[in-house]
């Protein structure tokens, strides 16, 4: 049968290959983004299985409000990219070098 | 093998297959593709869980909505290919790696002795007919977490205007309208009296 543990290592297989995602693809933020996303599904894929093998729903109810919370960060993201790419021409964030970090 | 597990197995991989493919393509384009079969793979393993309302809330909203945002940002913006991903294979082998050491570890933890597997929490029985995830999901929105609700409101409200501030730009040379002027204007100000001889009308 399907187990927590096998729904927890698909979360974590998921966040894995977000994070990989963050290294692989430098140059580009909307590839970044996307990587995020990923990551955020694997919270939430772990929220629903141990909301549903506890037996509670207040994980589900949680994962509503990650959902609306990303939603926003995305809307944000891409009207930051939007401006940037505007002013720069460009979304490689080897450009983005103005605070010398 | 039970029927959950065959949907369980062929969703995961189809899942895990989208989401690789989603950071190794070049073409943004397809990565927003694939990274639309990610969640709609996702929402078929919530529907598995008996979490129908975020299943179809997932599709809903993120593949209707916010994937299109993504495509729509990607094909306006019409970036160049080649400048976008130099550097793909210079990071692969950290990155790679990195991700390995990150998942070893995670499955080090959940496999271990069977920590959080059938022992400890058992696989639970299928609700029964006639229950409603969406009426107990609702339920618990408008009692307990009330107040996070609002707030979730609020955080949307505040993320469209950031939004519409961010993006919203003054061009030169287009006619807008602007209330404050209109509503200060003054008949001193636009209407000029002037006098002079009235024509058409002979001097007796």
């Amino acid at each position: 049968m399907v187990s927590l543990t096998h729904y927890l290592t698909l979360g974590a297989i998921l966040l894995c290959l977000g994070v990989a995602g963050i290294f692989l693809n430098r140059k580009n933020i909307i590839i970044l983004l996307m990587s995020i996303e990923l990551m955020l599904l694997a919270a939430n894929m772990n929220f629903i299985a141990f909301s549903r093998f506890l037996g509670n729903p207040d994980g589900q109810v949680f994962v509503f409000f990650i959902l609306t919370v990303a939603a926003a960060e995305v809307a944000i993201g891409l009207a930051i990219l939007i401006v940037l790419f505007r002013n720069r021409s460009s979304i490689n964030v080897a450009d983005l070098d103005d605070l010398k970090g | 093998m039970t029927i959950q597990e065959i949907f369980f197995y062929l969703f995961s991989i189809i899942m895990l297959a989208a989401a690789t493919m989603v950071i190794s393509v070049r073409n943004p384009v397809y990565a927003i593709l694939y990274l639309i079969l990610t969640f709609f793979s996702a929402a078929a393993l919530w529907i598995l869980l008996e979490a129908e309302f975020l299943g179809i809330i997932l599709v809903l909203v993120y593949v209707g909505a916010v994937m299109v945002l993504f495509l729509f940002v990607v094909m306006m913006l019409n970036i160049s290919q080649s400048r976008v991903s130099e550097g793909f294979v210079k990071n692969l082998p950290l990155g790679i790696g990195v991700a390995l050491v990150m998942l070893a570890e995670v499955l080090m933890v959940l496999w271990y002795k069977n920590q959080t597997g059938i022992d400890n929490y058992p696989i639970p029985v299928p609700h029964e007919q006639g229950y409603s995830n969406t009426a107990e999901i609702g339920e618990r929105l408008f009692t307990a977490y009330l107040w996070q609700f609002e707030i979730a409101g609020v955080v949307l409200l505040v993320a469209i205007v950031a939004a519409v501030a961010l993006s919203m730009r003054e061009r030169e040379g287009v006619k807008s309208q602007s209330v404050p002027q209109q509503i200060s204007a003054d008949k001193r100000d636009r209407l000029e009296l002037v006098d002079m001889p009235v024509e058409g009308v002979e001097k007796n």
